[in-house]
């Protein structure tokens, strides 16, 4: 756990990045975490060819994991192509938190994923399977 | 602290904990695990793994059909935890106690069967805003089906169901008044023969959801007086997969099956079939037999230990705790703060730290704690929480737990700079 909340995790949580709403926008979703209710929205401007990102804000309350996760992540996006936003791959977003997230946590650390997915393709995003998603970091939390 | 736990009623939580293997691993961090979430599923003593392995190992066979040494075994011992759980209980027959899964099925079982067959448009069903998704959802999926319009009794600032605005909608004559006896997010302890009483003045029957209760105080369906009771066996020491609904027997009888198919008949032909007697007619396909078992050892565990204890030791530790949380800067208590209508359940939160990094650090020190909505997001949504943390007591705990309690909400406020 002391993994968990490195100094780098908490100075997101307490100063994220790119945290607000843009209005006027090009794409928008909210989300919540299944789990704990959290929610979650995204707003996205394109560029003036509407191609590319040219900003993008989130907003919400929630824990230390999805908010760094989407401090993190929103840090990323300027400049990729809705194209290149639908083509993440989660496990990066996962992997870019640095700790190790267990299954438990894995929904907080996922939901500024699911978010962006829905701001691309809409209510049609879904959660990724989760098998996979657990970092190589994580080693399980459970005594042999 | 020997003192302390001589207090009369008061167990030796430390002693009981020999009677639960599962504290016998240690948690990773080589602490034994401070186990502090009881009100979402409670660990299982030896004595009811024993009767579940038992059951399976020498005296399992289908039940209510082998004309055979162990069929006849397997049917004892089942209904034998029906009786033991009507006379837990103070139902005034076994007959009118019905095996499901959980509360869930049992709360499903009264809105399907009864509310499909006895409410349509223009009725009122009554429910609270205190409620768990278990006793929500289904009267509104019950609404929706049949037209009948759902309400919801308000709850105070302090946690208690608002008797005022419950008198003021039970005066519009509801048919059916759904509410719980202790609110798995706030811990209150409701009034139930005082609302029953209102309820049936008023012409409602009362569906009580007696999940965070039966397994925590002593449950008296007399003295209570409402028409329907449901609880689930795992959050009582019991096996998963069994629970039950207890209904007064005038309801039941009237009552269509809930579910159809073997053993709830008494005679099929191709043209039509006729429904078995209560309580199998509401039992379809085969029951969790040995979980049943467990169900009933479960019970003579809590018997053995008193309902009267069990509820002055968890009352003494919830006062124990509510104080020291009390004194914590920056922390919020949620629920009624007299100890006689407020469960051994507290949810509380503390400033800027979200309640799943809060489990999360007091988990790396062994103490498993709930930290989310609780499955009732109405009760977050009055409070305006997104989730709460919720720490929980049962027989097994003591006041080491309560220590542990603290000291991790230290070690979370250290770590996120609010030292």
């Amino acid at each position: 756990m002391d993994n968990l909340y490195r100094d780098f995790i908490l100075e997101h949580y307490r100063n994220p990045h790119n945290q607000g709403v843009l209005d006027p926008h090009d794409l928008h979703f909210a989300d919540s975490n299944p789990t704990c209710g959290d929610e979650m929205s995204m707003t996205i401007r394109l560029d003036e060819a509407k191609e590319r990102v040219a900003e993008v804000a989130f907003d919400g309350r929630g824990c230390a994991i999805s908010q760094a996760s989407a401090s993190i992540l929103t840090d990323e996006l300027t400049g990729l192509t809705v194209q290149e936003l639908r083509d993440l791959d989660p496990r990066g977003v996962v992997e870019n938190l640095g700790v190790p997230i267990g299954p438990a946590r894995l929904k907080c650390a996922l939901l500024s994923y699911k978010v962006l997915q829905g701001a691309v393709i809409g209510g049609e995003a879904r959660w990724p399977e989760e098998a996979d998603m657990l970092t190589d970091a994580y080693e399980g939390g459970a005594s042999p | 602290m020997a003192i302390e736990q001589a207090l009369p009623g008061v167990l030796d939580g430390t002693a009981l904990r020999a009677d639960f293997p599962m504290f016998e691993r240690p948690h990773r961090s080589g602490r034994p695990h401070s186990f502090l979430d009881s009100a979402a599923s409670s660990p299982k003593p030896r004595a009811v793994i024993d009767a579940v392995a038992d059951t399976y190992g020498h005296h399992y066979a289908n039940v209510h059909r082998g004309i055979y040494e162990l069929s006849e075994d397997a049917t004892g011992r089942f209904e034998g935890a029906r009786l033991a759980l009507a006379r837990f209980i103070g139902a005034p027959s076994e007959r009118e106690v019905i095996f499901v899964r959980n509360a869930t099925e049992a709360i499903n079982l009264v809105a399907y069967s009864w509310g499909r067959t006895n409410l349509g448009p223009g009725d009122l069903i009554l429910a609270t805003e205190m409620e768990h998704h278990a006793n929500l959802v289904p009267w509104q999926q019950l609404a929706a089906a049949t037209g009948a319009s759902l309400e919801f009794v308000g709850i105070t600032d302090d946690g208690r169901l608002d008797l005022d605005d419950m008198r003021s909608r039970l005066a519009r004559g509801p048919k059916l008044v759904a509410f719980s006896q202790v609110s798995n997010a706030l811990g209150t302890i409701n009034p139930v023969a005082e609302i029953t009483r209102m309820a049936h003045a008023a012409g409602a029957l009362v569906v009580l959801d007696a999940a965070q209760s039966v397994p925590h105080m002593p449950v008296d369906i007399a003295t209570l007086g409402v028409d329907f009771l449901a609880l689930s066996g795992h959050k009582m020491l019991g096996p998963s997969g069994i629970g039950a609904l207890w209904g007064r027997r005038a309801l039941l009888d009237a009552m269509p099956p809930f579910m159809t198919g073997g053993s709830m008949i008494t005679r099929v032909t191709l043209e039509g079939t006729e429904w078995n007697e209560v309580p199998w007619k509401f039992e379809a396909g085969t029951p969790a037999i040995a979980e049943a078992a467990g169900l009933g050892a479960a019970v003579r565990y809590l018997e053995a230990l008193g309902m009267d204890n069990v509820r002055a030791h968890e009352r003494f530790l919830f006062e124990r705790a509510w104080a020291a949380l009390g004194e914590i800067h920056g922390i919020r208590l949620l629920g009624p703060s007299d100890p006689e209508e407020h469960a051994g359940v507290i949810s509380f939160v503390l400033d800027g730290v979200h309640p799943h990094d809060m489990a999360t650090v007091f988990d790396s020190q062994g103490v498993a704690v709930r930290a989310g909505h609780h499955c009732a997001q109405p009760v977050m949504l009055r409070y305006d929480l997104p989730a709460t943390t919720r720490a929980s007591f049962y027989v097994y705990n003591d006041l080491d737990d309560v220590d542990r309690l603290l000291e991790a909400i230290h070690a979370t406020r250290k770590l996120f700079g609010k030292a």
